[in-house]
């Protein structure tokens, strides 16, 4: 090690890449019950995040308003509705 | 004061129930089966006994399909935040955000990877490995459970936060005090252990029907030495937790406490009802009798609620009115310093838009004094800050009866299984193996009291359920809610007929 020069090993991480490559592609394949439970969370996830998500639960306050100062001030406006209002004594 | 569609709120509510609730049914399991996974597995490395090796990967298979059918059920409540309660979602927004953030890194991390080691690993990495990633798993599945009752706990004791009505948002100000919030402490480990509880119910249940059947005996009353044994120690832990979490109920939430145990008029050296029916036409602030008959055990309420034999403790009607000699303010005179709150809140939201300055910070400052009452300002009369007592009651009882009889049937099933001579005895399987049920019936009772006791509040006695909600047409959640209970029960539907195969199956299949 040169003087003031910090010297890194070179460290080869393709093999531990493809080890955990294999170790995964493995255990998929090997899946049996698996398989079916992994279809029943990729329909479960697509029903949730592209059709329910999607079509029937729209962040309200993000498709009316665009900044968060609009955000606030609707909800303000929301939890003082209807008051009749008394001046500061 | 404000004209919400009370219907479409109701709707909302059922719509968050029902989510709630159908979640409610995966969750506990997967706390417990997986700590229950880790004992059998830690058996298994520690006698090399491949009978054990057995027993832990039948009962991770079942814990892998609970998990399969349960993973991201929660998520929709999530949804339902950001449409139905979009003024709740935006309010408490700031609080969240850290908690909920938090959950989801560690699902991700913690459980994602050790996961696919458990289940994958077998033969592949080596036994030590694999049994540190199965106890991970279950650390992790339950750590993460931490954050979201954090969030709830919240709900239930709002601190370490300031309301800020410039952003018309409650800001934390203190991390540490929303984490370490006690109400957040005491349900966390009562609902986790109570999962511990539900695990061992589950798999003493599923031991039950092999030993009638006749099959798979030897795993059979393995698993039921080791559930007995978890499921007791679970037990006593509930029942220490549960009181903790009474006795911080009846600090932070005494119309709770009231509700629960039907207590209409307070009582110094109160007693707490065993079991009762109450009387259906009995209202707040009337002499009626609440109860047609009952049993009550002296003294126990007062302990129960404040650590101290003759001790006062409110009831409905002394929150509701006051209670002057007690020195109990009710929601009477809450309402109306509420109610100014809420009108300071309006003068200075419309002083800003005058901008008017002065007249801002005069209201703003008039504000502050009322703001720890702002919930109360939206409710219409007193008695609506009562829960619906009976919901909560029945709840309650029904939940503490079947957490008495628990431990009971683990000793039973306990001394049976030591002594060898289970499979002999006819009359205990069948109520070992409708256990699970029972239990579930418990767990879901438990959510009934945490949430329907707390009504009508959304965040106690700062926004009620009725404002928090969207202003939307209450035909949008009823299309939802009836989506939500096709999906769901199809879910259910699912895990059941895959759990019932592979239980038929045995210890032999998996994977």
């Amino acid at each position: 090690m040169k003087h003031g020069v910090l010297n890194i090993k070179k460290i080869n991480l393709i093999p531990l890449f493809d080890n955990i490559f294999t170790f995964y592609r493995d255990g998929f394949k090997g899946m049996v019950l698996g398989k079916k439970l992994w279809k029943i969370i990729l329909i479960k996830l697509f029903v949730m995040f592209v059709i329910l998500k999607l079509f029937f639960f729209p962040n309200y306050l993000n498709t009316k308003f665009h900044t968060d100062q609009e955000k606030g001030n609707y909800v303000l406006e929301q939890i003082t509705r209807n008051v009749s209002l008394t001046e500061l004594e | 004061m404000i004209d919400i569609d009370l219907s479409m709120v109701n709707w909302a509510r059922a719509q968050f129930a029902l989510t709630a609730m159908y979640h409610w049914i995966f969750v506990p399991l997967t706390l417990g089966l997986s700590f229950l996974c880790a004992f059998f597995e830690s058996i298994y490395v520690r006698t090399g006994n491949k009978e054990w090796q057995a027993i832990t990967k039948f009962w991770m298979t079942l814990f892998g399909i609970n998990f399969a059918i349960g993973v991201a059920t929660g998520i929709i409540l999530e949804f339902e935040f950001g449409t139905n309660w979009s003024n709740y979602s935006w309010i408490v927004g700031d609080i969240f955000g850290a908690p909920l953030a938090i959950e989801g890194i560690f699902a991700f991390f913690l459980e994602a990877t050790f996961f696919a080691v458990m289940f994958f690993g077998w033969n592949r990495v080596s036994k030590g490995f694999h049994l540190f990633s199965t106890w991970m798993v279950a650390i992790g599945s339950n750590l993460s459970a931490v954050w979201i009752l954090v969030a709830n706990g919240w709900m239930q004791n709002p601190v370490g936060m300031a309301f800020n009505a410039e952003t018309a948002r409650f800001e934390m100000n203190s991390f540490s005090q929303v984490v370490f919030n006690p109400v957040a402490v005491s349900k966390f480990v009562h609902t986790s252990s109570s999962g511990f509880l539900m695990a061992s119910l589950f798999v003493l249940s599923i031991s039950c029907w092999y030993l009638i059947k006749g099959k798979h005996l030897q795993m059979a009353k393995k698993s039921i030495v080791v559930a007995s044994v978890f499921g007791l120690l679970s037990s006593g832990y509930v029942a220490f937790t549960g009181d903790e979490a009474a006795f911080e109920v009846a600090q932070k939430q005494p119309m709770k406490l009231a509700a629960i145990e039907g207590l209409y008029k307070g009582e110094t050296k109160a007693g707490i009802v065993a079991a009762g029916i109450l009387n259906p036409s009995k209202q707040t602030g009337d002499n009626q009798d609440p109860f047609l008959v009952k049993v009550k055990i002296p003294y126990a309420l007062s302990i129960l609620a404040n650590r101290s034999l003759d001790s006062f403790v409110p009831g409905i009607d002394d929150l509701v009115y006051g209670n002057e000699k007690q020195g109990i303010e009710g929601a009477v005179s809450k309402i109306a310093k509420g109610k100014k709150a809420i009108n300071d809140l309006a003068l200075f939201k419309q002083a800003r838009k005058e901008n008017n300055t002065r007249k801002a910070a005069l209201s703003l400052a008039k504000f502050k004094e009322n703001r720890e009452y702002l919930g109360y300002g939206y409710l219409d009369k007193p008695e609506e800050a009562v829960p619906p007592v009976a919901i909560p009651y029945y709840a309650f009882h029904t939940m503490v009866g079947l957490g008495t009889l628990f431990p009971v049937l683990f000793a039973v099933f306990l001394f049976y299984a030591l002594k060898d001579s289970l499979a002999q005895k006819k009359w205990l399987l069948p109520i070992g193996l409708i256990s699970g049920l029972l239990g579930l019936i418990a767990q879901e009772s438990g959510w009934v009291v945490a949430e329907v006791g707390r009504q009508p509040w959304a965040i106690n006695g700062l926004l009620p359920v009725k404002v928090a909600t969207t202003n939307l047409s209450v035909t949008n959640v009823q299309i939802t809610f009836f989506m939500f209970l096709g999906i769901f029960t199809l879910l259910l539907a699912a895990e059941i007929k895959i759990m019932l195969k592979q239980i038929s199956i045995g210890p032999e299949g998996g994977r």
